[in-house]
C-alpha cells in the first residue's frame, strides 16, 4: 500500500476545463471519496490516476514514484469499474488470475492467491462459473477480488454500487469498507451519492465544474461547509440571502434580523445556511423565535418536516422527530402559525456568490 | 343501494364488454401476426423444398405429378466431371477467399471502429462498395482491369485461380466489415481497460481480451463470406477460364444444353452443405444474436 499524491492535476478538452488544478494527498490506508454531480470531473480525475487519460498538466505520484506519464499497465493500481468489466469469455477464477498471470506469478502461488481472494469475497464456490452466470452483486464481488488479488498500491473504485439495487448496495458498501480497512488499502472512490460518500469515506473531496470545492472529513463537511455548493450538496440546508449588518447580526432579504456566530466574515453581503434538523418547531406564535405559517407538513416516519413561510416571504424547512400523540405539535397542519427556534451557532455564514443550491430559499 | 354502489354496478356492467372486446382484438392481432409469419416462411422455403423434391423425380422432363422416384440424377451429378471439379474448385476458392477476406476485412473494421483518421467515412463506404455494384458490372470491370494488369506486368489473371480468388475476396469484404464492426461497437471498452489495469500491454490485451470477444463476429463473417463466394455466379462468369469453372458456372453451362433433375440434385447437395455449415456454426455462436 502506498500514498497517492495529486499535484495540480489538470485536464482540458479544447477550451473546456474538465479538471482544474486538483491537488490531493491520500494517506496510506485511507479511503477518500470524490463526490460531485455528473460532469464535475471526478471520473476524469480517477481515470487520470489509473492512466486511461493523459493529464494536460500536473503530477501523479504513487508510493513516491512519479507515474504521470506511465501507461496504465505499468501503474500499481487496482480498479473496479462501474460496469464491472469482467472478461466475459473467462471463468471467475481465470478473471481473478489474470493480473497474477500478467505479473508472472508462479502457478502454484497464483492458485493459492486466487482461492484466497475469492474466499475473501465469499465466492469460492463459484470459481468455475462464467460471469454471465452470476448475479450483479456476485459480478461486483468478482471485480473486487480481481482488483485486490494483485495487492495494488492504490485501489480505485468508479461508482461501484450504482448498478446494484438498494438493498444490495447497502450490503456491498459495508463489505467494501470492511475489506478496505482489513487490508489497509489506499483507496479512491468515485460517487455522486452523498450518503454513500459520507458513510464510506475517511475524507471527502467535493467537486463541481472540475474544481475542488472542499476537502474534509464527513463531519467537517457537514458541520462547516465552505460554500453554498457544499452546504447544498452534503446533506440539505436552508439558505437565506441578505447581508451581515455587523459582526453577529444578519439581516435577510425578507427583513429578518438573526443572531449569528460573531467570528469569521466581515460585514457585507452574505448567505446564511441552516440545517433543517437544527431547527425546533413550537405550535403558535410566540416571542423568542421566528414566526411563520406552515405551508406543508411531510411525515417521514421517524421525522416530520414542516415547510414554513415567514412573514417576509422566505421559506424555511424544519425537520423534527415526529411528535408523539398528545404533543400539541401533532395537531399542527398547513395554515397554522408556528415558532421556529435554533441556536445561533447552528447558522453558517457563507459567501453569497454563485454555487447556489437548487433548493434556494427553502430547500 | 347507495348511489355509489349503483354507480359502481353501472361502471362494472359497462366495463366488462369493453375488456372482452379488447381481448378479442388482441387475440385477432396475434393470429394475424402468426398467419403472416407462416406465409413468409412458406414463400422462403417452398423453392428449397421443391428443389429437393424434384431432384428425386423419375422422369427426365420435369412435370407434375412425378411418375416415380429415383436417385439416378444424383448418380449422374457425381459422374459428371464438370460438377465434381466445379465443386472442388468452388470449395477451394471459397476457403481461400474467406481466409484472406475475413482477415483483411476484420483489420479494416477494427481501424474504422477504433481509430479516428481523415477519410474514415469514405474508407467505410469503399469497403461496403462491392455490396452495391451489380455482380455482372463488377465482373466486367475486373475483366477489363485484369487485361490492363496482364499487359503491364506480364502475369496471367483471367481464368486463373488467383484471379478468381482476388475477385471473390471483394465479395467477402463488405460482409466481414459489417459483422465485425457490429461486434466491435458492442464491446465494452472498460473490459480492455480492466486488462490494462491488471498489467496487460496493448498486444496482450488485444490477443487475450479483444480478439476472443470479437470471435462471434468473426465466425459469422467467415460463414457468410464462404457462402457468398461459394454461390456466386455473376461475377465469377467473367473470371473463369477453360477447364476451370466453379460449381454455379458449371450448373449454368449444363442448363444451356438440357433440362433434367440433375441440376436439382446438384442444387440439393449445395443446399445441404450450406445448411449443415450454418447449423454447425450456430452450435458455437448463436447466429440469431449477431446477424
Amino acid at each position: 500500500m502506498s500514498e497517492l499524491i495529486l499535484d495540480r492535476l489538470r485536464k482540458e478538452y479544447g477550451s473546456f476545463v474538465a479538471v482544474d488544478d486538483v491537488s490531493l494527498r491520500v494517506e496510506e490506508g485511507e479511503l477518500v471519496a470524490l463526490l460531485g454531480p455528473s460532469g464535475c470531473g471526478k471520473t476524469t480525475t480517477l481515470r487520470m490516476i489509473a492512466g486511461f487519460i493523459e493529464p494536460t498538466a500536473g503530477r501523479i505520484t504513487i508510493g513516491g514514484r512519479d507515474v504521470t506519464w506511465d501507461p496504465p499497465y505499468r501503474r500499481d493500481t487496482g480498479m473496479v469499474f462501474q460496469s464491472y468489466a469482467l472478461f466475459p469469455h473467462m471463468t471467475v477464477a481465470q478473471n481473478v488470475a489474470f493480473g497474477l498471470e500478467m505479473r508472472k506469478v508462479p502457478r502454484a502461488e497464483a492458485e493459492t492467491r486466487v482461492r484466497r481472494a475469492l474466499d475473501l469475497v465469499r465466492l469460492g464456490h463459484l470459481a468455475a462459473r462464467l460471469p454471465r452466470q452470476l448475479s450483479g452483486g456476485q459480478q461486483q464481488r468478482v471485480a473486487l477480488a480481481r482488483a485486490l488479488v494483485v495487492n495494488p498500491g492504490v485501489f480505485l473504485l468508479d461508482e461501484p454500487l450504482s448498478n446494484l439495487d438498494a438493498k444490495l448496495r447497502l450490503e456491498v458498501r459495508v463489505e467494501i469498507r470492511e475489506l478496505q480497512k482489513r487490508l489497509g488499502l489506499t483507496t479512491v472512490f468515485v460517487t455522486h451519492d452523498q450518503e454513500e460518500a459520507l458513510t464510506l469515506a475517511d475524507r471527502l473531496v467535493v467537486m463541481d465544474h472540475g474544481v475542488v470545492q472542499q476537502v474534509g472529513t464527513p463531519e467537517e463537511l457537514y458541520e462547516s461547509p465552505a460554500n453554498l455548493f457544499v452546504a447544498g450538496f452534503i446533506g440539505r440546508s436552508n439558505v437565506l440571502r441578505g447581508r451581515l449588518a455587523e459582526r453577529g447580526r444578519f439581516i435577510s432579504k425578507g427583513g429578518l434580523a438573526l443572531a449569528v456566530p460573531a467570528d469569521g466574515m466581515a460585514p457585507g453581503e452574505a448567505a446564511l445556511a441552516l440545517r433543517p434538523e437544527r431547527i425546533g418547531v413550537a405550535p403558535g406564535a410566540s416571542d423568542g423565535g421566528v414566526v411563520g405559517r406552515v405551508a406543508l407538513v411531510t411525515y417521514l416516519g421517524a421525522a416530520t418536516e414542516y415547510r414554513v413561510t415567514l412573514d417576509g416571504g422566505e421559506t424555511i424547512t424544519a425537520s423534527v422527530p415526529t411528535p408523539r400523540p398528545g404533543d400539541p405539535l401533532k395537531l399542527v397542519s398547513a395554515g397554522d402559525a408556528v415558532t421556529l427556534t435554533w441556536p445561533a451557532e447552528s447558522c453558517r455564514l457563507l459567501a453569497p456568490g454563485p454555487g447556489a443550491t437548487p433548493d434556494e430559499g427553502g430547500l | 343501494m347507495t348511489t355509489r354502489a349503483l354507480e359502481a354496478a353501472r361502471n362494472g356492467a359497462a366495463a366488462a364488454p369493453a375488456t372482452g372486446h379488447a381481448r378479442m382484438k388482441r387475440r385477432a392481432g396475434r393470429w394475424a401476426l402468426r398467419g403472416l409469419a407462416g406465409l413468409v416462411f412458406f414463400f422462403i422455403f417452398i423453392p428449397v423444398i421443391f428443389v429437393l423434391w424434384i431432384s428425386l423425380f423419375q422422369q427426365q422432363i420435369v412435370s407434375f405429378p412425378p411418375e416415380g422416384y429415383t436417385l439416378r440424377w444424383y448418380e449422374n451429378a457425381f459422374a459428371r466431371s464438370e460438377f465434381r471439379h466445379g465443386f472442388g474448385l468452388s470449395l477451394q476458392v471459397a476457403f481461400i477467399a474467406m481466409v484472406i477476406g475475413v482477415t483483411s476485412g476484420a483489420a479494416g473494421a477494427y481501424a474504422i471502429v477504433r481509430f479516428r483518421f481523415p477519410g474514415r467515412e469514405a474508407f467505410n463506404t469503399l469497403l461496403l462498395g462491392p455490396l452495391v455494384v451489380p455482380g455482372i458490372v463488377a465482373g466486367t470491370s475486373l475483366y477489363v482491369y485484369y487485361i490492363m494488369v496482364e499487359n503491364l506486368l506480364d502475369v496471367d489473371f483471367r481464368g486463373t485461380l488467383h484471379g478468381l480468388v482476388l475477385g471473390h475476396i471483394l465479395l467477402t469484404i463488405p460482409w466481414t466489415v459489417r459483422l465485425v464492426s457490429a461486434s466491435l461497437v458492442g464491446l465494452d471498452r472498460a473490459v480492455e481497460e480492466a486488462a490494462m489495469n491488471l498489467g496487460a500491454g496493448p498486444w496482450t490485451t488485444f490477443r487475450r481480451i479483444t480478439l476472443p470477444m470479437m470471435r462471434p463476429g468473426l465466425v459469422a463473417a467467415s460463414l457468410f463470406s464462404f457462402i457468398q463466394s461459394f454461390e456466386n455466379l455473376e461475377l465469377t462468369l467473367l473470371l473463369v477460364g477453360p477447364g476451370r469453372t466453379t460449381l454455379p458456372v458449371a450448373m449454368l453451362n449444363y442448363l444451356e444444353f438440357r433440362i433434367d433433375p440433375t441440376i436439382a440434385a446438384v442444387a440439393s447437395v449445395q443446399i445441404v452443405l450450406i445448411g449443415a455449415l450454418m447449423l454447425i456454426t450456430d452450435r458455437f455462436v448463436k447466429l440469431s444474436r449477431i446477424v
